[in-house]
């Protein structure tokens, strides 16, 4: 197993290195540059060149690729210029209230969503399966964004039990009952789509395991319905409900963009899509293989608890 | 059966999840108690040090925290003294002499002098200056006419110009003008943008990162103390969210209110407050090529557009027709003669049959958003609509913002016959000075990338620059408009209303034709 784990990290250093590549080319590549977007209607040829060179943007892009790697290695990532701060300060305090954000959600739809799905699934074609898939139908095709403005308008504004965005209040707030106020809302029109896909999925791999032979075995043997269903098949199951799992922390991770934008919460997403706008290279840049590293690493993860749930994958 | 308890027991464990965080939601909205007041900004600030920063957004916090050398009086865009009590021109306009004012400390406690202002200024404009590394400083090129700047006594200051500069003192007053003090940039270096200190009326607090920025009451302001004891700068960049935020009572004043929502403000609850300020939205028309080459079409272009229908229909009367190229907020220097083009379909279409050009084709670059821009993408949409309606065949190129200053400012020969445009300004000579010259021809580093030129504008705007008598400059600036609305290189569109909803616990709130957000007087029950 140690074997295994160190193959796949040693694998994900090329897997790095190309995101580097990849994220440095399109910021390199994209029109328009950070002293344009710094100095607006100003920016005369002049005064760009002025900034550029302030900013250290005048050298060669091979040069300028491999200062940022090499500062990279050694733990710094630069000073974002549009918040004039360190780069790895700013992400890691943006990558803790993503984190927060998406991690209660992922927990919410991996509960509600394989809940959901066993249930369903053990009650096939009952009201409760055609309930639960009529309800499931709907969180998938409602979009998140569009979900979070109603129910700003319906729990904030017109009945006023939540705040409307933000982390924490802005005056005198700042201890847990006052995160989870403020979280109950993005959290769940995040974890609306993915309880969906994974309440759908898992219905489909109970389904297919309660057909197999050592569930009847099971049952003929006077095993007790429910430990059939959450012991002997959840179990059999899981194989195929977690791959499931760590697409859909992807899809969680990369939908709290919009989920952060309508409710203002300072995460990582909300970070990028202004860095940008703003073109702040370096804190897109940082931003990025900050999130793609923590991805790659949550894969090994995923694939690490698959291989030992199921012998059968080669270690 | 067995089924049955489990389903229930499921029912019972999500219920109860349920309402565990609902009994967090019972509590209700924290609300500020009077006299702190929360202020919803549309994006974090970049630094809170005046030479660093561009944006409106910023300045909103940065006019409350600094003084400079002169202010806009209230309600107007002319200057009157701050830190400065009094000042001398010399006779050639190029020797500025200010007398500062005594007994003025900064919040950290250093004293305000002439050795303060010398650094400022030295600070942003010598490249050798042991603190010129706290920058880059973007509009330092607003003091680029400075040569040298002396402490000729302890509380006299003097600045060289290396010519004659009308906009000088008006540029004092601008943001970028603001004097910090010089203590702080020694201790805090390149975090002084985070750790500001000043002379203003309010006092720097603290900068919660992507959650506030609090400044508090100075009650040794030497101009009279504020009545507020806080104020908390809250960036909500969405502003469906932000409207969601004042309606819900989580901020007591917004600015920069979409017109869409306008309407939900209406009643007793919130006050909407306007104000024209130094704006004009306006389409560049290539003036070196295509059918904008004649004069007559430029005209007709004018003549097409239903103004009126932008300002009132897309921008639900968030904006005024404008007459010309200087925007009426410029009081002193505008042309009060002056009347826009009125809506003229039939004028516009005789005019393009009087000027013989048949070739009515046009590309017209839009953007899809920026600073100033309004609401770009459907008023280039009604634009194209007015324009097709006389003949014209008009293909919109939309850009993102800074991609659309990447294309329109180098020119656009060969590229566009017409571009979307819209500036803010501190002084009537900016904008023309920068943009409407023969010497502003992108090649030669301004912004007139339409091409238009015409002697004798170049010649009043360059001796209204250098004329240090208001009412002579005001004359020259009167008699450039009146040409420049004739040649008609631009289509003269808008002039933005600046708005701002407060609840009705605010009280004393008045907008600025500066647009800047001046805090000291207001009230808060």
């Amino acid at each position: 197993m140690g074997g295994y784990i160190l193959k796949r990290l040693v694998s994900a250093v090329p897997v790095i290195l190309g995101i580097t590549v990849i994220v440095f080319l399109i910021m390199a590549m994209i029109p328009g540059d950070p002293a344009t977007a710094i100095l607006g209607s100003y920016a005369t040829p002049e005064n760009v060149e002025k900034l550029n060179r302030d900013l250290g943007l005048d050298k060669p892009l091979v040069q300028r690729y491999f200062i940022w790697l090499g500062n990279m290695l050694t733990g710094d990532f630069g000073r974002s210029f549009s918040l004039n701060r360190p780069v790895l300060d700013e992400v890691a305090e943006r990558f803790n209230a993503t984190l927060i954000l998406a991690g209660t959600a992922f927990v919410l739809c991996a509960f509600l969503g394989i809940l959901a799905g066993v249930i369903s699934a053990a009650r096939q074609y009952g009201w409760a399966d055609k309930g639960i898939t009529f309800v499931v139908l709907i969180g998938i095709s409602v979009p998140s964004f569009f979900l979070g403005m109603m129910m700003i308008l319906l729990f904030a504004v017109n009945l006023r039990w939540l705040p409307v965005s933000g982390m924490f209040a802005i005056y005198g707030g700042g201890d847990l009952p006052d995160l989870l106020r403020h979280l109950v809302m993005p959290a769940g029109a995040l974890a609306v789509v993915a309880t969906g896909v994974i309440a759908r999925l898992s219905r489909s791999a109970m389904l297919e395991v309660l057909r197999q032979d050592f569930i009847r075995t099971a049952r003929a043997k006077g095993v007790p319905e429910r430990g059939v269903i959450w012991r002997h098949a959840l179990k059999a199951a899981m194989v195929s409900i977690i791959p499931v799992l760590g697409i859909q922390a992807g899809f969680v991770l990369s939908g709290a963009v919009y989920i952060e934008i309508v409710f203002q919460w300072p995460g990582v997403g909300r970070m990028l899509v202004d860095a940008i706008l703003k073109r702040d290279i370096l804190l897109v840049q940082g931003g990025v293989v900050f999130v793609a590293a923590c991805y790659v690493m949550f894969n090994i993860l995923v694939d690490v608890a698959q291989s030992l749930l199921d012998p059968r994958i080669k270690t | 059966m067995a089924w049955k308890t489990l389903t229930r027991r499921a029912l019972f464990a999500a219920t109860g999840a349920i309402l565990a965080l609902g009994s967090f939601a019972s509590p209700g909205v924290a609300q500020t108690p009077p006299g702190v007041l929360v202020v919803g900004q549309i994006a974090e600030p970049k630094a809170l040090d005046p030479a660093a920063v561009t944006a409106v957004n910023d300045f909103r916090i940065l006019m409350n925290v600094y003084d400079g050398l002169v202010r806009y009086k209230s309600g107007t865009l002319e200057v009157e003294p701050a830190l400065a009590t009094s000042w001398d021109i010399s006779e050639d306009g190029t020797v500025y002499t200010f007398s500062l004012r005594d007994g003025v400390s900064f919040h950290d406690g250093s004293p305000f002098n002439a050795e303060a202002v010398k650094f400022n200024f030295d600070r942003m404009l010598n490249e050798d200056h042991p603190f010129h590394d706290t920058g880059p400083f973007p509009l330092s090129f607003f003091f680029s006419a400075i040569t040298s700047t002396e402490a000729v006594g302890d509380m006299t200051v003097r600045f060289t110009l290396n010519a004659p500069y009308a906009p000088f003192l008006s540029n004092l007053a601008y943001p970028t003008g603001l004097i910090v003090s010089p203590a702080a940039v020694e201790r805090h270096g390149a975090d002084f943008g985070r750790n500001p200190s000043g002379t203003g009326p309010f006092v720097f607090k603290e900068w919660r990162s992507n959650e506030a920025v609090v400044v508090e009451k100075n009650a040794a302001y030497w101009d009279g103390a504020p009545s507020l004891d806080a104020v908390i700068y809250r960036p909500i960049t969405d502003a469906n969210t932000r409207v969601a935020e004042m309606l819900a009572g989580g901020i007591d004043m917004m600015v920069e209110v979409p017109p869409v929502s306008l309407s939900q403000f209406q009643g007793d609850d919130f006050t909407v407050v306007e104000q024209a300020g130094p704006h004009v939205w306006f389409l560049i028309l290539n003036a070196k090529e295509g059918p904008f080459a004649n004069k007559l079409v430029r005209q007709a272009a004018n003549y097409a557009v239903n103004k009126s229908a932008l300002v009132n229909d897309v921008l639900e009367g968030t904006a005024d027709v404008a007459a010309g190229p200087t925007p009426p907020a410029f009081a002193w220097a505008y042309n009060e003669a002056l009347e826009p083009y009125p809506y003229d379909p039939e004028k516009a279409k005789a005019l393009i049959a009087e000027s013989g050009v048949e070739d009515l084709d046009l590309t017209f670059y839009v953007t899809e958003g920026g600073s100033g821009m309004l609401d770009p993408v459907a008023m280039g949409t009604a634009i194209q609509a007015d324009l097709a309606a006389v003949g014209f065949d008009v293909t919109i190129e939309t850009y993102e913002w800074n991609t659309f200053l990447g294309e329109v400012n180098p020119g656009l020969e060969g590229k566009a016959d017409m571009a979307e445009m819209a500036w803010m300004t501190n002084d009537p000579d900016t904008l023309p000075y920068l943009a409407l010259r023969t010497e502003a021809w992108p090649d030669k580093g301004g912004f007139n990338s339409g091409y238009y030129s015409n002697p004798e504008v170049d010649e009043l705007l360059n001796a209204a620059r250098v004329s240090t008598d208001q009412a002579e400059r005001a004359k020259l600036y009167k008699k450039m408009q009146e040409i420049v609305q004739e040649d008609a290189p631009w289509v003269f569109v808008a002039n933005w209303k600046q708005n701002a909803v407060t609840s009705d616990k605010v009280e004393n709130f008045r907008l600025e034709p500066s647009f800047f957000l001046l805090l000291r007087d207001v009230v808060k029950n």
